[in-house]
């Protein structure tokens, strides 16, 4: 019932807004067309600058209540986003004085220079001064950006410090597998036709297949996988290896203002500094329910908006105990070499010698297999 | 020695024009079906574009439906689309994308392209350099055909059993590439594919004879330089298409070999689940995105430049001065289509580019930044001492140097590859292109429909309809897309069906709601307009003056309703340039006019 209400009063909205408009051209043609023109014009005239007015109050206000929503109301959470935010800063300083000068000139003039009875136009086609001036002038304004975002973009593309933990991400519909490199610190070999989602989900290469011409990879076997939640170290570098195993997603790390695409057979990296645990960033946004999220930015299919991928920013104590209690991903598809289930002296001469973490930049040419 | 030869060919024209008036019986196929005058062709893809706009606009107020109210149940809803669309009084993910990809498909190439350089190029071409039609009429009729066909083809895929394709416009593979990933890269998506090659034929079939027309067909005295900067606009465009659809087209034909021939240029190491793993070995999926960004970004321009050329010669007219920098805008239009070619990778700063190729195209891109501001600039001189007429075409001329301010400037923000990093694909992408090419481009076309409508139909619109159309239109556009800056800085990701489990992004369901809202009254004023469109077409106040907006430029010297052929007479010759106006005291100096000995040199 109230749809058809509410068809009738949209309807009936529209027949007014009709009858007067046509009712309007009537008066016009009776008063004398050029009269009506003329009021017609002041009119618009006047809205013009009352446009501006409200518009550039509209900019105040919009700011006013959204801008504690956004990202730049407390600091960047990776030490690559504070340089994001420091030049977005100064971005939106020079196009906003720009703008506000651009959009004041347009709809003063508009209104300024409206129809007047006795204006004389002023006849000035060109003037090379004029037109010196706003090429020069913007073309100096942009090389300062462009050096300015060349500097970050080459600072944030380049190498990843020797430091840094190297972790894989993999993304599929619809969400995200993490691989850590284990104690031998090398990413062992994987083969996109060995995945079994039950057992081998991102295919590693850890028996010998003469069909498919691989040699079993001994560095898959100490390889610690999980899906959807990751664990990086506060303050410590991480260097994001990124792929996927079917379409394009892409790994968007909002708080700390990065993002890279996943594509499948090309393996792409990104790297940041965490500046803040998880904990903290509660704490700093006044939210007790805070994650850093992995979002899906790249059209993935009909599960895209679902694909969420949770970062647990700890510190170094907190994960050396969580690493302590992931096994390798190896002993899940092959329980019987898993020394928790050998004889009581294998347990021991494994606990023994507890190598530690050692962790280098896996060379990607041990990510991929080449036929 | 050129203008003799111009004027002989003219005179040829004028020879074959009379004899066609007396001739020539037209049956109702032959003027408005199958129409070969450059005018009816016009009337056609822009009454073709309005419907494309209208399905386009419509389809964004469903997914708005869905962003602004995620959870409410619209059973009526169901009743009207059907299952497969709504299920349980909410849009599904598959017709939530669905409606996405083909708004955006829709809206860029069916309206903005062909609907406005279609209806424009065709309409203003012979009309402003003074021929009697296109260079071919029979493949300017081709064009408008296959342009239909190419709709029909679109419309069909919203009606197959696995849906219409939901990859985004963009139509990325893997994705677009393989059904098992997505049910809409099925059946859908190669109606798709075969929609959008009869689009690239269309689209290259006009372009051809907007360029043969624009070089080989000016009237006596037309020089270049004494083009108006629409018809440089369009010639621009239409070169620009010329050279990039093509490209577009071949990523269309290797991608339509990856679907169903066993390819692999795209395709490479992908596990489908449920499927497995595929054979396709060694492509490059990122090759695709190089294809399809080569016309991709002169896409853009395609549809600016149009907008750009026509708002100059509006401004011009209705501010009653010459346009600010005649050479300087054709040269920063020239500029503009050179640089779209070398840009195409700001889309992809994020794919894995090499990082030393990103910069170049910081460099590049951040560069057109200074053929744009050159343009806003005189566009601002043009009005600065004018004597303003708020014509309707005016009020939306002006608001397009508006939005082409706001939206431009925040392209210096996605342009710079170290913002675009955490800016990329969020909602401040979205507002960035909407306010720049979308709303801009659809002023400009709205600047253009206003301005000729007079001649088109030989009556005008209404008034009160049109201010009312601009005003809430206007308003309306900034309310939509200003707040969506913000949801980008908050890093909220496109193409989203649902974000209330998203910690990061839920804050702003207040506000989706409330641009939804917007959202349906701007596409409700819309509605205002078409039905001031048609109706004056048929009921609006009769054209008793020939230059209704005392303007300077050819199609005001043609009789009000001008039969095929334009001129009943001999083509005028040309004298000036387009924008005499207040010079030495005259209002204004018709092209036609010769120059006179006391005439002050500019």
């Amino acid at each position: 019932m109230t749809l058809y209400l509410s068809i009738a009063v949209i309807v009936l909205i529209y027949l007014v807004i009709f009858q007067i408009s046509k009712a309007s051209e009537y008066v016009a043609i009776l008063k004398g067309e050029e009269q009506s023109r003329k009021n017609n014009n002041k009119i618009n005239g006047f809205l013009m600058v009352g446009f501006l007015i409200a518009g550039l109050f509209g900019v105040w206000y919009c700011n006013h209540i959204l801008f504690d929503k956004t990202l730049l109301a407390h600091d960047a959470a990776s030490v690559q986003g504070e340089k994001v935010d420091s030049m977005l800063k100064w971005t939106i300083a020079i196009t906003g004085i720009v703008f506000i000068i651009t959009q004041t000139l347009l709809f003063w003039f508009s209104y300024k220079y409206q129809e007047k009875e006795n204006r004389k136009v002023f006849y000035f086609p060109h003037s090379n001064k004029l037109e010196l001036l706003w090429t020069v002038v913007p073309a100096i304004v942009l090389t300062g950006l462009v050096i300015f975002g060349l500097r970050n973009w080459l600072y944030f593309t380049g190498d990843a410090p020797n430091n840094a933990m190297v972790v894989e991400v993999t993304g599929k519909q619809f969400g995200w597998i993490f691989r850590y490199p284990g104690k031998d610190g090398i990413l062992g070999k994987k083969y996109y036709k060995v995945i079994d989602p039950a057992s081998n989900s991102l295919g590693l290469v850890w028996s010998d297949s003469a069909e498919l011409n691989l040699k079993d990879d001994p560095a898959t076997h100490d390889d610690i996988v999980t899906e959807q939640v990751m664990y990086v170290v506060k303050g410590k570098p991480v260097k994001l290896i990124i792929g996927s195993r079917d379409v394009v997603h892409d790994v968007g790390l909002s708080q700390f203002r990065l993002k890279m695409d996943a594509v499948p057979g090309i393996p792409t990296t990104m790297w940041f500094t965490p500046k803040y645990t998880t904990e903290e960033m509660k704490q700093i946004t006044k939210n007790d329910n805070f994650q850093y999220e992995i979002s899906c930015d790249q059209m993935c299919g009909n599960g895209h908006y679902s694909m969420k991928g949770v970062i647990q920013v700890v510190t170094q104590e907190e994960f050396d105990e969580w690493m302590a209690k992931q096994k390798p991903y190896y002993y899940a598809a092959f329980p019987n070499k898993d020394p928790d289930n050998l004889p009581l002296p294998a347990i021991d001469s494994i606990s023994t010698k507890p190598a530690p973490i050692v962790i280098t930049t896996a060379s990607d040419k041990s990510t991929i297999v080449k036929k | 020695m050129s203008n003799e030869v111009l004027h002989a060919h003219a005179e040829a024209i004028t020879v074959h024009g009379d004899h066609h008036e007396h001739h020539h019986q037209e049956t109702f196929i032959s003027k408005y079906v199958f129409s070969q005058d450059h005018k009816m062709i016009a009337k056609q893809f822009l009454i073709t574009g309005m419907v494309w706009a209208v399905l386009g606009g419509l389809m964004s107020v469903l997914f708005r439906l869905q962003l602004g109210y995620p959870d409410a149940h619209f059973t009526w809803l169901e009743d009207i689309l059907g299952k497969w669309w709504v299920k349980d009084g909410r849009i599904t993910p598959e017709a939530y994308y669905a409606l996405v990809t083909t708004h955006g498909t829709v809206l860029v190439f069916f309206v903005l392209t062909a609907g406005l350089s279609g209806t424009f190029a065709n309409f203003l071409i012979p009309l402003q350099i003074g021929a009697r039609d296109m260079a071919s009429p029979f493949m300017n009729m081709l064009s408008y055909w296959f342009f239909f066909t190419a709709s029909i083809v679109m419309i069909s895929s919203m009606f197959v059993e696995t849906g219409p394709f939901s990859g985004g416009w963009t139509a990325y593979p893997p994705l677009s590439a393989l059904g098992s990933a997505s049910p809409g890269s099925k059946t859908g998506m190669d109606l798709w594919l075969i929609a959008m090659a009869l689009f690239v034929v269309s689209s290259l079939l006009g372009g051809l004879n907007y360029i043969a027309t624009v070089l080989n067909m000016r009237t006596k005295g037309m020089s270049m330089t004494r083009l108006p900067l629409t018809i440089w606009a369009l010639f621009f465009t239409a070169v620009l298409g010329v050279l990039s659809f093509p490209v577009l087209f071949s990523g269309f034909i290797l991608l339509i070999f990856d679907r169903n021939f066993g390819t692999s240029f795209y395709l490479s190491d992908i596990y489908v689940n449920g499927v497995g793993a595929l054979q396709n070995e060694g492509g490059s999926a990122i090759l695709y995105q190089h294809l399809f960004w080569f016309l991709g970004h002169p896409e853009v321009y395609i549809i600016l430049l149009p907008a750009m050329g026509m708002v100059s010669e509006i401004l011009s007219t209705n501010a009653r001065k010459p346009i600010f920098g005649y050479m300087a805008m054709v040269g920063s239009m020239f500029a503009i289509a050179v640089l779209a070619f070398l840009v195409w990778a700001h889309h992809m700063f994020v794919t894995g580019l090499n990082p030393f190729l990103g910069s170049v195209f910081v460099l590049l891109t951040l560069l057109i930044a200074v053929p744009s501001a050159i343009k806003v600039f005189n566009w601002l001189t043009t009005l600065w001492k004018g004597n303003i007429r708020f014509t309707p075409g005016m009020l939306f001329a002006i608001g397009f140097v508006s939005l082409f301010i706001s939206g431009g400037l925040t392209g210096i923000y996605v342009g710079n590859s170290a913002l675009d990093i955490h800016l990329h694909d969020t909602y401040f992408v979205i507002a960035h292109f909407h306010i720049v090419m979308g709303v801009a481009s659809m002023f400009g076309m709205f600047a253009g429909i206003y301005h000729w409508f007079p001649k088109m139909y030989g009556r005008y619109l209404n008034n009160t309809l049109a201010y009312i159309h601009f005003w809430v239109t206007l308003v309306g556009a900034y309310l939509i897309f200003w707040p969506m800056h913000y949801e980008g800085l908050a890093g909220m990701p496109r193409r989203y069906y649902d974000y209330s489990t998203w910690e990061s992004f839920k804050q702003f369901a207040d506000l989706n709601r409330f641009i939804s809202i917007v959202a349906m009254i701007v596409f409700a004023t819309q509605i205002l307009f078409l039905f001031n469109f048609f109706y004056s077409i048929f009921k609006g106040r009769i054209v008793t003056k020939q230059n209704p907006w005392n303007s300077n430029t050819l199609e005001w010297t043609t009789p009000i309703r001008p039969g095929h052929g334009n001129w009943p007479g001999e083509i005028p010759e040309v004298h000036r340039w387009a924008y005499d106006y207040g010079k030495d005291g005259k209002e204004f100096i018709p092209q036609t006019t010769p120059v006179g000995a006391e005439e002050s040199q500019h």
